[in-house]
């Protein structure tokens, strides 16, 4: 932004901005670092020492621990299928649903638009879903997830926005050369939107990898469950089901904070690759005028 | 010459791949959204799972009068609202703040480096923020209460301790999620016409009335359309976040609608006294945002839809 150049400067008002700022930063910053930093400690420092930046004696052994306990790892694996599949199924079908969608000529597009829309304005609640998903025999299979979860109506209607502002000419000239629709959507449309699909896998991904309670909600057997539930009975609701995914054992708590920052991590390491796509890709839609 | 019948017919075979592909999101539509919608039928029975949807008894209105002369009901209603409303007071502001400090620093790559600090708690997921806030401030083993008893101070029961709840949920949900909402203001912001500055400078206006009468009314309209959805929204809690908050001890203060469904539907298998309560929410939450959107437009701005 050039703005700034020309609008005068002004120490005090500087000063205050950028306090302001680094305190944002700190409240943000501070507990992430206290968790990764002391998931390096030993028990006795996090014990007695309380809140401290960096540990006086370094060691892996919480992470070896975790590497070692065979639920941890049965739940990361089952985590990172339920984000693989789901985001794979969920991708599919939006983006079909919104390239059908994005064609104006198209008829009973508005009814089957309104459709879209009025899903995100009332739902009959999770009882009749869940009584749903129960009569389909899904209960306590993967397929649940994918299934209730497949499209989120608001990346279907950004993602459908985003091909209708999608060139018609190219299109045009394809259709001239006898191209098929799906020849022209996957040989033309998604290689020049890698933006918005790049934005949107990494928003499906982080729902399925965030979301624990349609998990809770549809999975019953301990070895289905995924990381984000392991997590949730070891640190928050330890009293509740506690043998069922975690078998009682005593986590001590640099365990605890290795496996805070293991379930963290995965995002954290795609994030910054992603981010200049869904700066441009996000907003396509999010913003009238 | 075609005649209308041959040309409407025409363009349904020339939309015939496209609706091949829509096929599999509409089924995704009307099975998972649209008959759970059908199913909220079991509000009017005494659903009896053996029985089915098509044999149960149908009683009325009986579990609407049940939830409206259950103690419960106020309760409900009033923290749901109570949680909705102190994000509107204290959440809504947050973002709008951020935008604008963030626009008056003047270094580009510290803005930069703001911009993505802020993004990344949005990527964590509830399970993690709780367990943040359980690892800092828990009264045992919380790095921050350690340190406060290490220097002989009391520790705050900020889990614990019901008076702490409300206060702990919002800052929470300030925490992971201002900056992302921040977003849509970075962009309006980005919007704006620099002349408009350039103008004002020369006509001697300092940085705090540039912001006053040139950043802020830059923003109205965003302003304007995001509170109204949040108005539309009254109804509805982040579901994830409070019940992992939830706990015996700020049940009063925390049990809102949905997870009183979770508890009394899922859990002990009320079924259709639960649905009863989930379709007054779905409706109360359906005419507020009709409402709104209503308000909005005769004020002379862009709806929502």
């Amino acid at each position: 932004m050039k703005a700034h150049d020309f609008r005068g400067r002004d120490p005090l008002y500087q000063t205050i901005v950028y306090t302001l700022l680094v305190l944002i930063l700190l409240i943000i910053l501070i507990p992430f670092l206290y968790v990764v930093f002391a998931s390096f400690a030993t028990k006795q420092e996090i014990l007695t020492r309380g809140f401290f930046l960096i540990p006086k004696v370094w060691t892996t052994n919480a992470y070896a621990y975790l590497m070692k306990n065979q639920n941890f790892m049965t739940s990361f694996q089952n985590s990172v299928i339920i984000a693989i599949f789901g985001t794979a199924i969920s991708m599919t079908v939006t983006t079909l649903m919104a390239y059908g969608l994005s064609k104006t000529w198209l008829k009973g597009r508005r009814v089957l638009n309104f459709m879209v829309l009025f899903t995100m304005l009332f739902s009959g609640g999770i009882i009749p879903l869940y009584l749903l998903v129960r009569g389909l025999n899904l209960l306590d299979s993967y397929w649940s997830l994918f299934l209730t979860g497949a499209i989120a109506p608001f990346n279907l209607i950004i993602i459908r926005s985003s091909f209708q502002n999608f060139p018609s000419e190219i299109e045009e000239s394809a259709r001239i050369d006898g191209c098929s629709e799906l020849r022209l959507l996957l040989k033309i449309v998604l290689p020049l939107s890698m933006p918005v699909l790049a934005t949107f896998t990494l928003f499906y991904t982080v729902e399925y990898w965030n979301s624990y309670f349609s998990s809770i909600l549809y999975l019953t057997s301990a070895e289905k469950m995924p990381l984000q539930v392991f997590l949730r009975q070891m640190l928050i609701q330890p009293s509740e089901n506690m043998g069922a995914v975690v078998e009682g054992l005593e986590f001590s708590p640099a365990v605890r904070m290795a496996a805070v920052v293991f379930t963290a991590i995965p995002l954290l390491v795609v994030y910054p690759f992603l981010q200049k796509y869904f700066n441009k890709g996000m907003l396509l839609g999010s913003v009238k005028g | 010459m075609l005649t209308e019948r041959q040309r409407k017919l025409r363009a349904w075979k020339r939309g015939i791949p496209l609706y091949l592909m829509i096929l599999p999101g509409l089924l995704y539509f009307i099975i998972f959204k649209y008959i759970p919608m059908g199913g909220v039928v079991i509000a009017f029975q005494q659903f009896d799972p053996f029985d089915g949807f098509l044999k149960s008894d149908w009683v009325g209105l009986d579990n609407f009068r049940r939830l409206f002369a259950e103690q419960d009901f106020l309760r409900l209603l009033g923290n749901t609202l109570m949680l909705s409303c102190m994000n509107l007071l204290l959440f809504f502001p947050a973002p709008i703040v951020l935008a604008l400090l963030l626009n008056e620093a003047r270094h580009a790559l510290f803005r930069k480096f703001v911009q993505t600090v802020v993004y990344v708690p949005h990527f964590l997921s509830w399970v993690i923020v709780v367990s943040l806030t359980i690892l800092l401030f828990s009264v045992q083993e919380g790095g921050v209460n350690k340190l406060l008893v290490n220097y002989g101070f009391a520790p705050i029961e900020l889990l614990t301790d019901s008076d702490y709840f409300r206060f702990l949920y919002v800052s929470q949900s300030i925490w992971k999620e201002a900056g992302w909402s921040a977003v849509i203001f970075f962009a309006a912001l980005a919007s704006i016409d620099p002349t408009l500055y350039e103008a004002a400078v020369v006509d001697g206006a300092s940085r705090w009335r540039q912001m006053w009468h040139i950043t802020l009314p830059g923003l109205r309209t965003t302003i304007v359309i995001l509170f109204i959805l949040r108005v539309g929204y009254l109804m509805d809690s982040s579901f994830e976040h409070i019940l992992l908050m939830q706990n015996p001890t700020n049940l009063q203060l925390s049990d809102v609608f949905d997870t009183y469904v979770y508890r009394m539907g899922i859990i002990q298998g009320d079924f259709s006294y639960t649905t009863t309560v989930g379709l007054f929410k779905s409706v109360v939450g359906l005419t507020l945002i009709l409402l709104v959107n209503r308000i909005a437009k005769k004020l002379g701005e862009e709806g929502v839809y």
